[in-house]
C-alpha cells in the first residue's frame, strides 16, 4: 500500500500521542520563557533572573499534561500545547505591562492594573488547570452532560441575568453591566460561564428537536425556508440576546450568545436558511438597538468616524490609541518591552491584542491568530470524528464560538467591525475568561479522547437479540 | 544592550514563534497521513502477506479478500464518523451502549451488528423494524460485507473501508 493511496481515503487518527504532546508543550513553555527574556532585555537592557511565576507556570502545564496522560490518554496532542502557549504569552504580556507601569514612570501606570497582576493571572491559570483536571476526572464522557440539558440551561440563563438584576455599584465595570462584584476587588464575569452552560443546553435541545427544525417550508429566492411555526426557538434566542444588549449594554456577549445558537442550529439541521435568518435578525436587532440605546450608537460612531472632529481625543480615544499602536508596530513590531502599549487604556484586557500587534508586529499576530485557528480546527476535527450527536453538536458549537470570539475582539480592535468589550481567550487579564477557556480546553480534550480512543465496548455482551413470541 | 542585539532578539523571537506554528501544523499533518501509514506498512505484512492495490471499481470478491480497517459513515447525521475495526463486534442502533449510537427515527434500539468471522466482516440484522440493507438487498441472515458496499440503516449509510 502506498502513501498516496492512504491520502485518498479517510484514515482513523493515530491513537495516544502523549510524547508528541510533551515535546510540543516543552516547545510552548520555551517560547514563553524566551518571550519573558526578551521583555526583560527590552525593558531594562539586561537578562532577568528566572522568576518564580514562570517556574510555577511550567509546573502547572506539566500537571495538566500528566492529568491528560492519566485520564484522557487518546486525546489530541495539540490542544494543551496551543492553550499553554497562548496562556503563557498572555502572562508575559501582562508582566510586561505591569513592569512598564512600575518602571519609575508613575505616569505610565496602565489603567486599572494592580502591581500584582502577573501573580493574580498565574493564580487563575492554576485554577484553570485545576478545573481542567476536575473536568477530566468527573466527566468521563461528554455525552453524560446531555442529562443536565435543562438544568444547565436554567443555570446559564440565571448567570446571564444576575448582572442585569444587580444594582450598578455591584455590576458595572467600564460601562458594561456584565459583572458580579463581591467587594474587596474580587469580581466575576458570569457570562463567560453562562456561555458554556448554554452551549450544553442548546446541544441537548437541538439533538432532540432537530428533525422537526430541519423540515422544509416554502421556497423563497432559491432558499428553502423553515416552516414559520418552527421559528419559535430562534426568535426566543434572538429576543434573549437583545435583552442582554439592552440591559447589560454588551454587544459582544449578545453576539456570541446568538451566534452560537444559530451555528448550532445550522450544524444540527444542515439548513443554510437558518444562517441567513440568523444574520438578518442579528443585523436588524443591533441596528434597532443602536437607534434606541445611546451607548450602542456611540460604538457605531466610534467605528465609522474614529478620527472625525474631537473623537480621537474623546469617545474614540481608546480605539484610536490601539490603532496607532498597531500602526507603530508595523510588519515586525517594536520588539517585546520596547513599544508603548500602555498608552491605550485597558490594554491588559480588551485591548491586549493591540499590545501584541505593537510589539510583535503583523508577523507576530498572524502567528498568534494561526495558533487560535489551529485550536479551533482541532476542536472541529474532534467534533467531526466523535460518534455521538450530542458531543458533536456541543463541541462544534463551542469551537465555533471560540473562533467567533476571536473574530469579534480582533475585528473590533483593528477597526474591521464595531468594537465590543469582550476578552481575548487565554491572553486577556481576567480570571473568569481564563478559567472558562480552560474548561473549554478540558471539554475538547475529553471529546477528542472519545473520538480517537478505541470504540466503546457494549456494557454486557448479550449475543444475539432473542425473539420472544407470545403464545 | 545595543540596537543591533535588540533587533536580533526581536526577529529571533518571531522566528521561534513561527517555528512553533510550523511544528504544530506538522503534528496535524502526521495526524492525517504520516504515522498511520508508517504503522500500517510495518504491521501489514504480518496480517496479509500480499496486499494488492484494489481499484475502486473492482468486483466485490476481489476487494473482499483485503481486510477492512475502518467503518465509515457516509451519509446521515453522523456522516464523517469513522470507527477503527478490531476483533470486537460492532453493534449499531439507538441504544446508549451501542458501539455506533444512531440518532435516527428509522433505526431500532438494537438494529444490526457487524462481526468478524474467518477473516471477513458479516452484517446481521437484529430483528429491526425497518430492516438493514446491504446495497439494495435486504439482510435476512448474516451476510459478508465487501469493502465499499453501502449498508443502509434508516437514513444512515455505512461502508467498510481499507
Amino acid at each position: 500500500m502506498t502513501v498516496a493511496a492512504d491520502a485518498n481515503r479517510p484514515v482513523a487518527m493515530p491513537r495516544g500521542r502523549r510524547r508528541t504532546e510533551l515535546v510540543m508543550l516543552a516547545f510552548a513553555v520555551a517560547v514563553v520563557l524566551l518571550a519573558y527574556a526578551a521583555v526583560g532585555l527590552g525593558l531594562r537592557g539586561k537578562l532577568p533572573g528566572l522568576p518564580a511565576d514562570l517556574v510555577a507556570f511550567a509546573a502547572l502545564m506539566v500537571v495538566a499534561h500528566l492529568a491528560i496522560r492519566r485520564f484522557a490518554p487518546h486525546a489530541d496532542p495539540l490542544l494543551l500545547p496551543l492553550a499553554a502557549l497562548l496562556n503563557g504569552l498572555g502572562i508575559v504580556m501582562i508582566y510586561r505591562l505591569q513592569e512598564s507601569g512600575r518602571n519609575g514612570n508613575p505616569g505610565l501606570q496602565v489603567t486599572d492594573m494592580s502591581t500584582s497582576a502577573t501573580t493574580t493571572q498565574l493564580l487563575y491559570t492554576g485554577v484553570g488547570v485545576a478545573v481542567l483536571v476536575a473536568v477530566l476526572v468527573l466527566i468521563r464522557e461528554v455525552r453524560v452532560l446531555q442529562r443536565y440539558t435543562y438544568t444547565l440551561g436554567a443555570v446559564g440563563l440565571v448567570l446571564l441575568a444576575i448582572p442585569a438584576m444587580l444594582p450598578a455599584s455591584h455590576s458595572v465595570v467600564n460601562g458594561a453591566k456584565v459583572w458580579i462584584i463581591f467587594g474587596s476587588g474580587f469580581s466575576v464575569e458570569p457570562g463567560e460561564f453562562a456561555r458554556l452552560a448554554l452551549a450544553v443546553f442548546f446541544a441537548g435541545y437541538l439533538v432532540s428537536k432537530r428533525d422537526v427544525l430541519a423540515l422544509a417550508g416554502r421556497r423563497v429566492l432559491g432558499v428553502v425556508l423553515p416552516r414559520a411555526r418552527d421559528l419559535g426557538p430562534v426568535l426566543i434566542a434572538w429576543a434573549a440576546s437583545l435583552l442582554i444588549l439592552i440591559f447589560e449594554t454588551d454587544i459582544g456577549t449578545s453576539a456570541l450568545f446568538f451566534g452560537m445558537f444559530v451555528v448550532m442550529l445550522y450544524i444540527a439541521t444542515q439548513r443554510t436558511s437558518w444562517l441567513l435568518i440568523g444574520v438578518t435578525l442579528f443585523v436588524a436587532g443591533s441596528w434597532l438597538t443602536a437607534l434606541a440605546v445611546p451607548h450602542v450608537m456611540e460604538r457605531f460612531t466610534v467605528w465609522l468616524h474614529p478620527f472625525a472632529g474631537s473623537n480621537a481625543t474623546g469617545i474614540a480615544y481608546q480605539p484610536v490609541q490601539a490603532l496607532e499602536g498597531l500602526a507603530f508596530g508595523g510588519l515586525f513590531g517594536t520588539g517585546l518591552g520596547q513599544g508603548q502599549p500602555y498608552h491605550t487604556p485597558l490594554v491588559q484586557s480588551d485591548f491586549i491584542f493591540s499590545a501584541f500587534g505593537e510589539e510583535l508586529g503583523l508577523v507576530g499576530v498572524m502567528a498568534l491568530l494561526l495558533v487560535f485557528g489551529l485550536l479551533v480546527q482541532r476542536g472541529l476535527r474532534a467534533a467531526v470524528a466523535v460518534p455521538d450527536p450530542f458531543s458533536k453538536l456541543l463541541i462544534g458549537g463551542l469551537s465555533f464560538v471560540l473562533a467567533l470570539q476571536i473574530f469579534v475582539i480582533v475585528g473590533g480592535v483593528s477597526g474591521l467591525i464595531p468594537l465590543t468589550g469582550i476578552t481575548t481567550p487565554f491572553l486577556s487579564q481576567g480570571g473568569s475568561s481564563l478559567v472558562a477557556s480552560w474548561i473549554l480546553v478540558a471539554l475538547l480534550v475529553r471529546v477528542s479522547d472519545t473520538a480517537r480512543g478505541p470504540a466503546p465496548q457494549p456494557i454486557q455482551d448479550e449475543g444475539m437479540t432473542q425473539v420472544v413470541r407470545a403464545g | 544592550m545595543n540596537a543591533l542585539e535588540l533587533t536580533l532578539i526581536r526577529i529571533g523571537f518571531l522566528a521561534v514563534l513561527w517555528l512553533f506554528v510550523i511544528a504544530a501544523v506538522g503534528v496535524v499533518r502526521t495526524d492525517l497521513f504520516g504515522q498511520v501509514s508508517h504503522r500500517r506498512r510495518a504491521g501489514a505484512p504480518a496480517r496479509r502477506p500480499a496486499p494488492e492495490p484494489t481499484p475502486a471499481a473492482s468486483r466485490p470478491p476481489r476487494s473482499a479478500r483485503a481486510t477492512p480497517q475502518h467503518l465509515l459513515v457516509t451519509a446521515g447525521a453522523l456522516a464523517g464518523t469513522s470507527l477503527g475495526l478490531t476483533e470486537q463486534q460492532i453493534t449499531i442502533g439507538r441504544a446508549d451502549d451501542a458501539t455506533l449510537v444512531l440518532d435516527d427515527d428509522y433505526a431500532s434500539t438494537r438494529h444490526a451488528r457487524l462481526f468478524p468471522q474467518d477473516g471477513q466482516w458479516l452484517v446481521e440484522d437484529l430483528g429491526s423494524t425497518n430492516g438493514t440493507y446491504l446495497d439494495r438487498q435486504k439482510v435476512t441472515a448474516p451476510t459478508p460485507v465487501p469493502i465499499g458496499v453501502p449498508i443502509r440503516i434508516g437514513k444512515t449509510v455505512l461502508e467498510l473501508r481499507r
